[in-house]
Order: structure tokens, then C-alpha cells, then sequence
């Protein structure tokens, strides 16, 4: 498959009146043609910085990446003029985020919305862009769609302003989504009904997705592969099956662990991990995840492990990781 | 504080619990239309056990814990704490009984005063309710609260921006158990934290039962976290309860239509697992509490909905021993 995005060595830092927040710290992961590629992490982990990144949202002045490729068919969207990136914008990466209400504009319909950027990137006419659109809401689930293109977001529930945050990322055939969080503002029946809606669609579409998520269960159920992120870099990729069958980063172990599973007989107690994720100004040394791992030694205090191969197609940061291996007997 | 295991002698009793809320439609006033967030709600809690409150957004499990603690007036029906029916005692009276009867808030940052330290906020009920009169005395309570919660003594100066979101929830949870209560609305305590630090939380409050043979009523939306907290389980559709039942009863045996499709809509953290699962995705959304359907509330989404779903509203009846449904094809 081709490798439609290729993240290399990203590194986008915030500047507070704390310091400098090394939110992104140095990440490469890709996107092939057609896949779903998981970014998983708890709050703060920069999983939701390293999608702005890619689509160059990060809020300046306080934001900067400063450093790292992002390459996008074969360009770099780091060395495009702000009038280039427009075009890759929409029309090429259609974003979904998380939060419906704050990302559609409450003064215009939603027909005028998903219309515009027809017009703008696809050049149509405002009849076509019209008739496009009321496919599109039809594709999406939205029936009525003629009545429905003339409403407004807040005549719009939760589930179906995702539906048309969903629409409008679709609308110029892209072949990237990024999705951010794209269900985790709704109720877990609007949730199956929205992760099923897209996966379809991006299958049907031949778009690729990279999924942004805290959700694990999620994750199982819809991406290809998954990169687990910690302290703003990835410990952990491989092929999902692989990392929820054979975890080889105590993080990732103990975020599999740490949460309640119905296919599973309950257990008299949940395995937490302990402590807190670090202050991103001051990042210990070594390992970010040695203060709240169960299996430091004493040289993950003092050296940061990289990503190194642990199976076929599978990597971790983590000195001990064939500890944890489950195919070896301990 | 007695015994930790539960007994059959109800410690609270909720009996056809109606909350009406009038709303004005229109801007200019209008005609007046009705919610009904709670209609006909009755349970009850034995003292010692764990009851979990479901469902998705809207359903009513939060307004009826309110209208449990009486922040909210209820419309109708009884709310029977130990002994007392809450709302016909005297506004002296409730001031006594809510001191056995607390809540932790979904929400660690908007329920601490961000202008007291920490050890302000645990100290001032203990004062208010004049449960310990000496200044040091207090000192020395606090001290002891935050130790049953987890936390450091030093944490009694720090001020509710310096925590994380664990921490603050570790907060209110002492300021609850300050006024040694007998039982405590959690309303979804969890859902706001990361999933490693939600494990740390869920076996405090685990912990806390054991010791202070406390009673939970919990609120919460996430069926695995439920599952696992609770004794016995109750399922709310728009302010109906459509199932009740013992936690294994629901879980392996779930009657209601609904609740099969929460269940099944629940994505599990194993992609091998995920592949080979039987899925109900529910069309349609959640209806309006302005408008609900006719009969039962939840026929236009129900699968296996018939003619008679539209025009007869069930009842919660008996199907099986302790396990009431209120489908008439259960």
C-alpha cells in the first residue's frame, strides 16, 4: 500500500508562562492509502496537537512546530505557502472534531456551509454545489435533506451535527480524514451508529482515517493499526490485533488493564496504574513513563529508550519490553 | 458505621418520582411546554449495596439523584431516606438528613470553590454542621479525610487549579466523607477522568464502602464502569426505568430491548474479540422528553417493536425473580 502520510520527527512545542511545553516531541508515524491508524493517549499525551500539526492549525504565536516533515503525497506540508495549504485543507484532509457545536458556524445554514467549500475547492456552481450537498446529507443519514440544508446547527441534535461535520469532510472526496475524538461528545448508541457510519463511508470513498481517541474499545473495533502515545511521543505501534494480544509498553499494559471489560468475568478490583502523567515542562530524564511504571530499573531513570522492533511490524520504547513479553514464559 | 454487606431493610426508597420542568416556548413567552425528565420512577436501596443508575443523555439518572438530594423539588412521589420521606420534612429536618446523604459531582473542576485551599473546602461543612467545633480538632480531621482519599497532608494548602483532575475528584470525595455519610449520590464521578486515573478512582470509592459501610447510588452512563462498581442495576429511558435488576441478571441476561442494544453498542478493548461480535445498532436518536412517542417511549427504535408498542405503555412487571421489565415482549 502506499503511504499516502508521512509524519517524520514532528516536534511542536507551546510556549507558557510554565516554560516550554514540548507537546509533540519528536513523533514519526504514516498513513497508508485506505487504512485506519489509530492515535491513542490519555489527555495531554499530543495526540490532538499532532493532527493540527498536519493540517497546520496550531494556534501561533504561542504554538510552533519547530521541527520535522509532514509529508502528504509526497510533498511537505511544512514548506507550503498559507495559499497552497488552503487547497490541501478540506480538499484534500477533511477533518472531524470532537466538539459538532463549536466547529459549524451557528449563523449560517448548514446548506451554505457544506456548499462553500464545494465551491471554493471543486469550483462548482452553486446549483451543483446544492444538489451535491443534498447527496451528500442522504449519505450521510440525514433524511429530508432538502428542509434540512436550510436549518441551522442549533436546529440540530448532538449525533446529527456529526453527521454533518461528517458531510462536510467527505464533501471534496479527500483522501485523508482526521477524525479527533469524533464521538466522544455523544451517547454510546449515537457513538456505534457515527464509528459505523464512517468507517463505511471511508471504505466506500477509499479514504484513509486517522483516528484520534482516549477510547480503547473504539480503537479495537475500527482501526487497522495503532499508535499509543505518551508524554508527547509514541511508545508503542503496531498492528492493532498485535498490541491488544501481545502489549510490549507497560503503558499501554496498564491502560488495557486499568479498564473494565463486559466480555470479561468482573474482577474484585480494577489494576490502575498508579501516579500521575508528567508536567510536559519538566519531563524526567530518562523513560517519561519510569515514575509509573511497575517494571523500571534503574536505567530507564537516566535513558530515554527509542522505538525498537519488538515482533514483525510491531515497535516499543521501553528498555524492559521483553519482560513483557506474553509469548515468553516469565 | 456498621456493617459493610448488604441488608434487606431499604436505607432509601424512591416511589413513583415525577419531575416535571415547565419551559416557555418561543421567545416571547408563549405557551408553555412540559419535560418530563423523571415520570414514575421507583427503586429502592438496601443499605451497603451499590446501585447503578444508566442510560444516555437526557434519560433523567441525573435529575433523579437531584430530586433525591432535593436540590431539585420533585413534581410527585416520595423520596423515603431512612425512614423519612424527604420531600414533606421541614427545611430544618433536610438540613439534618443531608448531612447523611451526600454527592460527588461529576465535574472535579466547577464543584470546588477555586478560591479555598483544599483544606478550606473539607473543613467548612465540619464547621457548618458543627461536627468538629476545635480549630485544631478540624486540622486533624482534615488530615485524616484526605489520608481515607488519598491524598498527602500538604495537600491542605494547595488551591484546586494546582490538582489534577484525579486529585480534585479525590477532593470532593473527602469533603463528601466529612459528613460520615450513609449514602452517597456519585453522579458520573469517572466519566470527566482519564482511564488510568478512573481505575484509581473506582477502587477508592470501592475501598471507602468497604470501610465506612457506605451506599452508592451511581450515576453514570459507562456500562463496563457500572458493571463493575455496582450490585444491582437500573436502566433509565427518557425518565422511565425500563429495567432493574441485579447486576449479573442485567449483564449475562439483559430483557429489555434497550438495554441489549447499550450492551452491544459497548466497543470491547480486544480487536479479536470485536470481529466476531453480534452488534445492534439503533437507529434514529434519543426522542424529545417535549414530544415523547406514544405507548412505549422507546418503540421507534426498538427492533422488535409491534403494533400494540405504539398504543400500550408498559409496565415494569416481574419477568423473573428480582428482575423487573418493562417491555411487553420481554
Amino acid at each position: 500500500m502506499d503511504v499516502l502520510l508521512d509524519v517524520h520527527d514532528l516536534q511542536t512545542q507551546f510556549t507558557t508562562s510554565g516554560g516550554v511545553v514540548r507537546a509533540v516531541d519528536g513523533v514519526s508515524w504514516d498513513v497508508r492509502a485506505g487504512e485506519t491508524v489509530a492515535l491513542v493517549g490519555e489527555s495531554g499525551c499530543g495526540k490532538s496537537v499532532s493532527a493540527l500539526s498536519v493540517m497546520r492549525l496550531v494556534s501561533a504565536p504561542a504554538g510552533r512546530i519547530v521541527g520535522g516533515r509532514i509529508l502528504f503525497k509526497g510533498r511537505d506540508l511544512l514548506a507550503l505557502s498559507d495559499d497552497e495549504m488552503r487547497k490541501v485543507r478540506g480538499r484534500e484532509i477533511g477533518m472531524v472534531f470532537q466538539e459538532p457545536m463549536t466547529s459549524l458556524n451557528p449563523v449560517l445554514t448548514v446548506g451554505r456551509q457544506l456548499t462553500e467549500t464545494m465551491e471554493i475547492h471543486l469550483g462548482m456552481s452553486s446549483a451543483q454545489a446544492r444538489a451535491r450537498a443534498g447527496e451528500i446529507l442522504g449519505l450521510v443519514g440525514i433524511s429530508d435533506p432538502e428542509r434540512r440544508l436550510r436549518q441551522y446547527p442549533h436546529q440540530f441534535s448532538g449525533g446529527m451535527r456529526q453527521r454533518i461535520m461528517i458531510a462536510m469532510a467527505l464533501s471534496c472526496n479527500p483522501s485523508l480524514i482526521l477524525a479527533d475524538e469524533p464521538t466522544t461528545a455523544l451517547d454510546v448508541t449515537i457513538q456505534a451508529q457515527i464509528l459505523e457510519l464512517m468507517k463505511d463511508l471511508s471504505r466506500k470513498l477509499g479514504a484513509a482515517m486517522l483516528m484520534i481517541t482516549h477510547n480503547l474499545g473504539v480503537v479495537a473495533r475500527y482501526a487497522d493499526r495503532v499508535n499509543v502515545m505518551y508524554a508527547g511521543r509514541i511508545v508503542e505501534r503496531g498492528t492493532a490485533r498485535e498490541i491488544y494480544a501481545n502489549p510490549r509498553h507497560p503503558y499501554t499494559l496498564g491502560l488495557l488493564r486499568s479498564v473494565p471489560r463486559l466480555d470479561e468475568p468482573r474482577k474484585s478490583r480494577l489494576d490502575p496504574i498508579s501516579g500521575q502523567p508528567p508536567d510536559l515542562t519538566r519531563l524526567p530524564p530518562g523513560c517519561a513513563f519510569a515514575p509509573r511504571c511497575a517494571f523500571v530499573v534503574e536505567r530507564c531513570r537516566v535513558e530515554r529508550p527509542e522505538l525498537a522492533t519488538v515482533a514483525e511490524a510491531h515497535t516499543a520504547a521501553c528498555w524492559e519490553s521483553a519482560r513483557l513479553d506474553a509469548r515468553v514464559p516469565a | 458505621m456498621s456493617d459493610a454487606t448488604p441488608s434487606d431493610a431499604p436505607i432509601l426508597e424512591v416511589r413513583d418520582l415525577v419531575k416535571h420542568f415547565h419551559i416557555s416556548s418561543g421567545a416571547f413567552g408563549g405557551q408553555a411546554a412540559v419535560v418530563k425528565a423523571v415520570d414514575g420512577v421507583s427503586f429502592a436501596i438496601r443499605r451497603g449495596e451499590t446501585l447503578g443508575l444508566v442510560g444516555e443523555s437526557g434519560c433523567g439518572k441525573t435529575t433523579t439523584g437531584r430530586c433525591i438530594l432535593q436540590l431539585e423539588k420533585p413534581t410527585a412521589g416520595q423520596v423515603i431516606f431512612e425512614g423519612r420521606d424527604l420531600t414533606t420534612v421541614s427545611d430544618a429536618e433536610l438540613r439534618k438528613v443531608r448531612r447523611r446523604l451526600q454527592v460527588i459531582f461529576q465535574d472535579p473542576y466547577s464543584s470546588l470553590n477555586p478560591r479555598m485551599t483544599v483544606g478550606q473546602i473539607i473543613a467548612e461543612p465540619l464547621a457548618v454542621h458543627g461536627l468538629v467545633r476545635d480549630r485544631a480538632a478540624r486540622a486533624k480531621r482534615v488530615r485524616e479525610l484526605l489520608g481515607h482519599a488519598g491524598l498527602l497532608p500538604a495537600m491542605a494548602h494547595r488551591y484546586p487549579h494546582e490538582l489534577s483532575g484525579g486529585q480534585r475528584q479525590r477532593v470532593g470525595i473527602a469533603r463528601a466523607l466529612a459528613m460520615e455519610p450513609a449514602l452517597i449520590v456519585c453522579d458520573e464521578p469517572v466519566s470527566a477522568l482519564d482511564v488510568s486515573i478512573q481505575a484509581q478512582i473506582i477502587n477508592l470509592l470501592e475501598e471507602l464502602q468497604a470501610e465506612f459501610g457506605l451506599t452508592y447510588l451511581f450515576v453514570a452512563h459507562d456500562l463496563s464502569v457500572v458493571r463493575h462498581i455496582s450490585d444491582r442495576v437500573a436502566v433509565m429511558y427518557l425518565g422511565k426505568i425500563v429495567e432493574i435488576t441485579d447486576r449479573k441478571s442485567l449483564y449475562e441476561n439483559p430483557q429489555h430491548p434497550y438495554t441489549r442494544a447499550l450492551l452491544s453498542a459497548v466497543p470491547i478493548p480486544d480487536p479479536a474479540v470485536e470481529a466476531g461480535r453480534e452488534r445492534i445498532v439503533l437507529g434514529g436518536e434519543v426522542p424529545s422528553p417535549l414530544n415523547p412517542p406514544s405507548g412505549c417511549v422507546f418503540h421507534p427504535r426498538c427492533p422488535i417493536a409491534i403494533d400494540e408498542c405504539r398504543r400500550e405503555i408498559p409496565t415494569l412487571r416481574e419477568t423473573r425473580a428480582d428482575h423487573r421489565v418493562a417491555c411487553i415482549r420481554a
